[in-house]
């Protein structure tokens, strides 16, 4: 299928198809008493965060690990040779010379596995980049998804909130697309732009208006620094207009699911009442992760010779 | 020819005459569009006409290339003094002569910053004493290119390097009372204020063009408005004050329209578009390349168009390349750490070929009218962009048919960073001569003037 997966673009509605189905057989494995498989003994994960993460490099660690790969946690903090002025590129050439199958990285800036990808013969995953994609939270996300509802044909999920600024936002929208949902884009003009609207999703500025029509209310992270650039006026305001409060809730159909990325912001994009309910699939979202993982990291480099370049499908 | 050691070339200026036989010789400031021979002996053109005797000078056959007057940019970073590592005045001036340049207009974002006659002159002699390409300072607008106190500016346009094109490049002027005041004063001068227009407030983070494309990759824009805005209030300030006004490396269909509809209404205002801009759109980001971010960044397909529709009638005068070398390591970087430019002089005139004669947007004529004669005239080289009997010869020899591969390489700049790799071109220099003097030459088995070291 891929060498690399930087993008959500990369992948078919096949493939994710496969992805999931792989990722059921190994949620299985992850509720056994001995948790643990062969099939990446001997390979070697590394992960590369140049940007504080605990939930996905924990997700990635413990997914790899439980495929019995050797993995190598490579942190930009400051003690790393990154704070000694390495460059990116010296850091991967550096982890390639030592022989790693894989590489996932997390970096703040948008298209940096794109690059680090040019460089590496190691199979790239991208775990986040900069405002660019997450394809792994989109497919835990999709996984997370039909587990509850079966089939995408017919979902309407609306995505709430800073979208400009939201590698979540654009790789669930482009999943979701291609599973055959239909996909709306919530929030004010200046965190939903109209360039948005060549995604393919619809553009509503008021969360009103869809909140009683929608299958999933998926919810972005308010990032704090935000406010400083003049986005939207304050946490309160926001919270108003595009919190998922109590009323909002309650105006949802039955059936329908509160997603969200995490870390929550309570009380601004998400209300505790919210994030508590029966609706809330937020942990699940978490757990899922893990299977997910495990399901790309076998089917990448499960039929992989180490360190070569051989197709596994 | 004679070559020194060092970096040093020293140009013989008693090289044996030459006779340029039988190109196709194109002069827009005479309108000579001919079959012809030029003679060039001690540095000038001695006769031009068809069917010349040679006299004993060497006859160097052009049948089927064309001859015009050597190329002037409007736009270049050397580099020098401050970032040698990049690029000097000496591989910028080979580089220069290898793309058919016989002058450039030296941009002042030098360390320091060419804001005195003191670093503007220095630069000048330099350039003088490689003896390549004229070196023409372009002095700073503000000091230490800050945009609040006004730079030495007459002492430079009076001093020996006579500057005439002053810009604070690389940022637009903010403020715009300081515009306006700049304007009054250098008008006084007969003297050109030159804008890289963007309002940094709107283009702050920004890494490409603002759009579909940079939302999709999760880049921050720099919107079409932020270069237009300064655009609309430039004009209105020259329109103000009276000065001569030069639109550097304009990019979007907008300012196109602005400088368009201000000719029309008789502002002096001039304009350059780079090759990069008529050639690439915002669609060379899509694979992160740190060599397509560039400043002003690439645009739409609209505004690429607008930018060749602006050079077929006129409204922009000049093609000039925003020549900026950079580092590999600087340039090898997260796409939001690399510095925004890219080398130009190599592929300029191969990129105009191409994106510009062969699609017929432009004639030859226009070419280097565009090229050579307007460029020229905004700096006001009386000695440049013309080809005229008991001139100084500062000409340019094209093989309208080759056709070449970039490779960044073979590059005589001392920088690579182009988006360009691998790109095949029409059109390629054969002979490049400065005052007379052979500069450039394509045959293997003549000489270059000038070898890097």
């Amino acid at each position: 299928m891929i060498e690399h997966l930087l993008s959500m673009d990369q992948l078919a509605a096949s493939d994710i198809t496969t992805i999931l189905d792989t990722a059921e057989s190994l949620f299985e494995v992850t509720h056994r008493p001995i948790k643990k498989l062969p099939t990446l003994r001997g390979r070697t994960v590394c992960n590369l965060f140049y940007e504080a993460s605990t939930r996905t490099r924990i997700s990635f660690e413990l997914a790899a690990k439980r495929l019995s790969a050797d993995v190598i946690n490579f942190s930009a903090d400051g003690k790393s040779a990154v704070a000694k002025g390495e460059s990116f590129k010296d850091t991967a050439w550096t982890l390639e010379a030592m022989g790693v199958d894989a590489i996932i990285v997390r970096h703040g800036a948008s298209g940096a596995p794109h690059q680090l990808a040019r460089w590496v013969k190691a199979s790239v995953i991208n775990a986040g980049d900069g405002c660019h994609e997450h394809p792994t939270q989109a497919l835990l996300d999709l996984f997370s998804i039909r587990r509850r509802f079966k089939d995408f044909e017919g979902l309407e999920v609306a995505i709430v909130g800073d979208v400009v600024n939201s590698r979540v936002a654009r790789s669930n929208v482009k999943g979701l697309l291609a599973m055959g949902a239909s996909v709306t884009l919530v929030g004010p003009p200046t965190l939903v732009p109209k360039s948005a609207a060549a995604w393919g999703a619809k553009i509503v500025h008021d969360l009103d208006e869809v909140i009683a029509d929608v299958d999933i209310c998926y919810l972005l992270r308010v990032q704090k620094e935000r406010q400083s650039e003049q986005l939207f006026p304050s946490d309160r305001e926001y919270a108003a207009c595009w919190g998922l409060d109590s009323k909002r809730l309650h105006r949802m159909k039955p059936e329908a699911l509160v997603m969200h990325p995490g870390p929550l912001n309570r009380g601004v994009e998400i209300s505790a009442e919210a994030s508590e309910s029966e609706r809330a699939i937020i942990l699940d979202q978490v757990s899922n992760g893990l299977a997910v993982r495990m399901s790309l990291l076998y089917l990448m480099l499960g039929g992989r010779e180490s360190g070569g370049g051989a197709e596994w499908s | 020819m004679v070559v020194s050691g060092h970096t040093e070339a020293i140009i013989d200026h008693s090289a044996p005459a030459r006779l340029f036989a039988g190109a196709r010789v194109i002069d827009p400031a005479s309108g000579r569009d001919e079959i012809a021979d030029v003679l060039v002996a001690d540095g000038v053109v001695q006769a031009l006409g068809p069917g010349l005797e040679a006299h004993g000078a060497e006859v160097i056959d052009l049948e089927g290339a064309l001859l015009g007057p050597g190329l002037v940019d409007l736009h270049t970073h050397l580099r020098e003094p401050g970032r040698e590592d990049e690029e000097d005045i000496a591989s910028a001036s080979a580089a220069a002569a290898a793309g058919g340049y016989t002058a450039l207009c030296a941009m002042p974002n030098t360390d320091p910053v060419a804001d005195s006659a003191a670093v503007v002159e220095k630069v000048w002699a330099r350039g003088h004493s490689v003896g390549l390409v004229e070196v023409v300072p372009a002095g700073a607008l503000s000091r230490g290119l800050r945009g609040v106190e006004m730079a030495d500016l007459g002492e430079m346009a009076r001093g020996r390097a006579r500057v005439r094109l002053f810009t604070d490049d690389g940022h637009g002027v903010q403020d715009a009372l300081f515009a306006r005041r700049a304007m009054e004063y250098l008008s006084g001068f007969d003297c050109i204020y030159a804008e890289h227009c963007e309002d940094a407030s709107l283009a702050r983070g920004g890494q490409m063009h603002e759009g579909e494309r940079s939302m999709a990759l999760g880049l921050r824009g720099i919107s079409a408005e932020a270069e237009e805005l300064m655009a609309a209030r430039d004009i209105a300030l020259a329109r103000l004050t009276g000065c001569r006004l030069h639109l550097l490396h304009i990019s979007t269909a907008g300012t196109v329209e602005l400088v368009r509809r201000a000719k029309a209404e008789g502002v002096a205002v001039t304009a350059e578009a780079t090759p990069h801009h008529f050639t690439l759109t915002d669609a060379a980001l899509e694979g992160y390349d740190p060599n397509a971010k560039v400043n002003p960044p690439l645009r739409t397909e609209r505004d690429r168009a607008a930018v060749i529709a602006g050079l077929a009638d006129g409204t922009i005068d000049a093609i000039a390349t925003d020549h900026a070398p950079h580092a590999v390591e600087e340039k090898e970087v997260e796409l939001v750490l690399a510095p925004p430019g890219l080398v130009g002089l190599e592929t300029a005139l191969s990129l105009a070929v191409t994106e510009l004669v062969e699609p017929g947007h432009l004639g030859w004529k226009e070419l280097f009218e565009r090229m050579a004669a307007a460029p020229a005239r905004i700096l006001g080289l009386t000695e440049h962009g013309r080809i005229a009997v008991g001139r100084p010869a500062n000409l340019v020899v094209i093989d309208p048919q080759a056709s070449w591969t970039v490779d960044p390489r073979a590059f005589l700049s001392r920088s690579r960073n182009t988006p360009f790799a691998g790109r095949r071109l029409r059109g390629r220099v054969l002979w490049t001569v400065y005052d007379g003097a052979v500069t450039f030459a394509a045959e293997p088995h003549e000489v270059p003037a000038w070898v890097p070291a």
